[in-house]
């Protein structure tokens, strides 16, 4: 054979149907060896037993009853902002806005608690909160899917912009409910009377989120998969122009879809002051809005694959504040840690879709 | 040496993907100075044996000797460097770019670029072989047959002497076809070796100097063109024999369906369209829509669809059973289904519009009845069993019926897209292009479906490029030229002259 002619070193062809049992395979490969990676990048750049810091991490998570009930509360939230994203997302309409809209259910639970507390029993305000927060972020998930809708502005920008207003909205309402006076926040509202919080079901002060949050996240599996929106929604995000040829209002879908996914968003604005911090600041959401766009596009709109992911990613956020307080270090060397295993499972999924041939070798027939 | 006049020869090519066998030990060889027709069904591999010679995928097994030295190619650069260029059935050229900077896209150059030069040597190109390009036009102010040329000026430009087209004629009109031809046969002249991929028997035996045959992806046999006849290469092309003849029962009792009055219609850009168009399309007939590309076509079936806003004019139903009238203009699809027209529409754009490339034969099957019931969840179970029903009938080729759309051939999409359009039982069945890109056998299924309609009384409106079809498939025939009614003519007897002088002027030689 000719020397010159000499096969490409390696190519990538595609797979095709793959055990979902493979799949699941390879994902676990890819942990385990970001986790090799970081082992190493830990010893090298700061010296630790790879091992001691692992087990910090699982410390700062589980380490005691209340830090796993913690660990799962915000998991919870974060499923619950990702179940929100999931409808948009698949309807192809890129929602940046979930921060806004967590802030400001969570403004409208504020309220709700601080102006309503005294006057209505727990019951009652849950359930005014519950309603209020899905309706206000609902409005500020429609405002920009009516502006998609009728003019065809750009989702990204408009709803990304809408964080910043309701960023501001916070601000207002911080300055507006300041407790104790001078402080800048709002303090922990109706602290002596716990009126509008979520009460302790079966002896844990979370089990009420996780009920909820459970519930939406079935709801929203059976509802994208089964119901005729959902199908409405599926038909849009491939391909308007097909939807338009079989009659489906393609504005009427994306207006109706953005009033869930907002409506969504804000509940979890509800759980995050109604269940957990009892407080409402600027830093409310926290950046979670964002943080669920990966929850939702990993498990591809699978609310249940979404609890996996957003567990993972609450948990290594959980033993990154671990470690920086335990070790001493500032939150870069944990941040590393969580962005090595992200890249490794995203680009498992290159490895779940296509495979490498490297020369010399025959693909099986 | 046996290949000593080849320029290029595959050697026992093999390509699979995943479970698919795309290519199975594959020779060929391409001459100097000689069209080759690469011919087979939809999904024979021909494509993809083209593709790996021009460095878009790489063989799994086998070899490649170009010009008698065996050579690896690995990306279209490569493909390039041994004078290899292919010209894609769907063209990849910059739209905000003149011709002639997508020319050189790409190529390397010193630091200063002077368009003079380079406008020089494309012009220079055009006069060798007949092409017909201003340099300087962008590419969005282009039609599609003047875009194809800029993708064949392309790969002469970078110094190509093997030419693959890949059906270069499925996007164009009879006039630039021969254009076409011409300058293939100026190339052939000049000692390059050309290859079209095609399955159209007619272009084969016009322009070919011989013929190569791929079936389900194996190499079945070569053959001089002048040395065979159209029944020979179907055979080989189908593994069985064919019938050519088209079909037509006499229409029983045709009255009226839909009745089109005044249709005026513009574009987004207030650019006419379709100009006062008039016509009946009636029951138990096929009503074939003759005109070049871009002359209204689409703008009328959609019009009727409930797809296109329409400026004046009336386009009404009239009931089989009742023979109340409804008027359609003002309403969108959905409305129109609600008020029991049962209208189907097998538009051009299969993947992109009458279905969704990314979703499996089921769903595809949901888009016209998942609406149905009171229930808010979608009914899958009548759909697959329709998903079933139309694979089963009209053999469809596919893995099963969870494999989403976009991945079964040309053909296959077809078939589940009209079958989907037929089992809604529809009186008026509005197909748009309905064999275009589809190989012989899947044609002949195509205008057996479209019978079948026919003589169960529904009004079928075929719009077609295929004259030589037209004229063998149709009742009658309403010709298109510029958005106005040029003429319509009985499909029995008429001359395919006639109506290809229709197409271009209005009412032909006769009216001026």
């Amino acid at each position: 054979m000719n020397p010159k002619v000499r096969e490409p070193f390696v190519r990538i062809t595609k797979r095709d149907g793959l055990a979902s049992w493979r799949g699941w395979l390879i994902r676990l490969i890819s942990l385990i060896l970001a986790l090799a990676v970081s082992a190493i990048v830990i010893y090298a750049m700061i010296k630790l037993n790879p091992l001691k810091v692992y087990a910090a991490m699982w410390e700062g998570a589980f380490g005691s009853e209340k830090r796993s009930w913690v660990t799962l509360r915000d998991t919870m939230m974060m499923l619950c902002i990702g179940v929100g994203l999931a409808p948009a997302f698949k309807m192809r309409f890129w929602n940046i806005g979930a921060e806004g809209q967590i802030l400001i259910g969570g403004i409208a639970t504020a309220a709700v608690l601080i102006y309503c507390g005294n006057s209505m029993p727990t019951w009652a305000l849950l359930l005014t909160s519950f309603v209020v927060s899905s309706i206000a972020g609902a409005i500020w998930g429609v405002v920009p899917a009516f502006f998609k809708a009728r003019f065809g502005t750009n989702e990204t920008l408009f709803t990304l912009m809408m964080n910043y207003v309701a960023i501001q909205l916070t601000s207002y309402c911080v300055a507006l409910w300041e407790n104790p006076f001078g402080s800048n926040t709002v303090g922990v509202i109706n602290q002596q009377t716990r009126a509008g919080w979520f009460p302790s079901l079966l002896g844990q002060q979370y089990m009420l989120n996780v009920i909820l949050v459970l519930v939406l996240a079935v709801s929203m599996y059976i509802y994208l998969r089964y119901s005729k929106q959902g199908y409405e929604i599926s038909v849009v995000g491939e391909s308007e122009r097909t939807a338009r040829y079989i009659g489906i209002s393609v504005r009427r879908v994306i207006v109706r879809t953005m009033m869930i996914s907002g409506a969504i968003c804000g509940l979890a604005g509800f759980l995050a002051v109604s269940g957990a911090s009892h407080t409402i600041s600027t830093s409310t959401a926290g950046g979670r809005g964002f943080t669920a766009i990966i929850v939702a596009w990993l498990a591809k709109f699978n609310t249940f694959v979404m609890i996996l992911i957003a567990a993972l990613l609450v948990f290594l956020e959980k033993g990154a504040m671990q470690i920086a307080s335990q070790y001493n270090l500032n939150d870069f060397a944990s941040q590393m840690i969580t962005g090595i295993i992200l890249f490794f499972i995203l680009g498992s999924e290159f490895f779940i879709n296509y495979r490498l041939v490297f020369r010399g070798k025959k693909e099986a027939k | 040496m046996e290949g000593a006049k080849a320029t290029v020869c595959m050697r026992e090519i093999t390509k699979t993907f995943g479970s698919t066998v795309a290519n199975n030990c594959v020779c060929l060889d391409i001459n100097k100075g000689e069209i080759l027709s690469l011919l087979g069904e939809n999904g024979s591999g021909k494509t993809t044996l083209m593709n790996m010679l021009s460095g878009i995928y790489y063989p799994d097994a086998g070899q490649i000797f170009v010009n008698g030295s065996e050579v690896s190619i690995r990306s279209p650069k490569d493909a390039f460097e041994l004078g290899i260029g292919m010209i894609h059935q769907h063209f990849k050229l910059v739209d905000v770019l003149s011709a002639a900077e997508n020319i050189i896209l790409g190529m390397p150059g010193n630091g200063r670029l002077d368009m003079k030069v380079v406008n020089e040597k494309i012009l220079n190109i055009c006069s060798l072989y007949g092409f017909d390009v201003d340099p300087k036009q962008k590419i969005y102010d282009m039609s599609v047959s003047q875009k194809q040329t800029v993708e064949i000026v392309k790969v002469l430009y970078r110094g190509a002497d093997i030419l693959i087209l890949d059906e270069p004629t499925a996007v164009l009109t009879p006039q630039e076809t021969d254009k076409l031809f011409a300058v293939l046969r100026n190339m052939r002249n000049d000692g390059k070796a050309v290859v079209i991929i095609t399955h159209k028997l007619h272009e084969v035996e016009e322009l070919s100097d011989r013929v190569a045959v791929l079936r389900h992806g194996q190499y079945i046999g070569e053959m001089v063109t002048k040395d065979t006849n159209a029944a020979e290469m179907t055979n080989m092309m189908v593994g069985r024999t064919v019938s050519l003849n088209i079909a037509r029962p006499e229409p029983k009792d045709p009255k009226p369906r839909i009745v089109v009055d005044g249709l005026t219609v513009r574009d987004i850009d207030g650019v006419k369209k379709l100009s006062n168009v008039s016509f009946a399309a009636n029951s138990g007939e096929i009503l074939g829509i003759a005109g070049i590309s871009g002359c209204g076509q689409r703008e009328l079936l959609e019009s009727i669809a409930g797809l296109q806003l329409v400026e004046s004019g009336s386009i009404s139903y009239i009931d089989p059973e009742t023979g109340k009238q409804v008027e359609l203009i003002g309403k969108d699809p959905r409305t129109i289904s609600t008020l029991g027209v049962a209208l189907s529409f097998v538009p051009e754009d299969r993947l992109g519009m009458g279905l969704v490339g990314n979703m499996d034969l089921t769903d595809n099957m949901m888009l016209r009845s998942f609406r149905r019931g009171k229930s808010m969840f979608a009914d899958r179970k009548s759909p697959r069993s329709l998903a079933e029903r139309v694979v089963n009938e009209l053999e469809v080729v596919t893995p099963g019926i969870t494999t989403p759309v976009r991945r079964l051939s040309g053909g296959n999409v077809q078939k589940i897209l009209v079958g989907r359009e037929i089992a809604c039982a529809p009186t008026v069945l509005m197909t748009a292009y309905a064999v275009r890109g589809l190989d012989i056998n899947s044609s002949y299924t195509i205008y057996d479906l479209l019978n079948q309609q026919k003589e169960k009384g529904v009004a079928v409106i075929y719009v077609g490029e295929d004259l030589d079809v037209l004229l063998e498939l149709c009742d009658r025939i309403l010709i298109l030229c510029g958005g106005e009614v040029s003429g319509i003519v009985p499909g029995r007897g008429a001359n395919k002259r006639e109506v290809g002088m229709m197409m271009t002027k209005l009412g032909g030689e006769a009216g001026k």
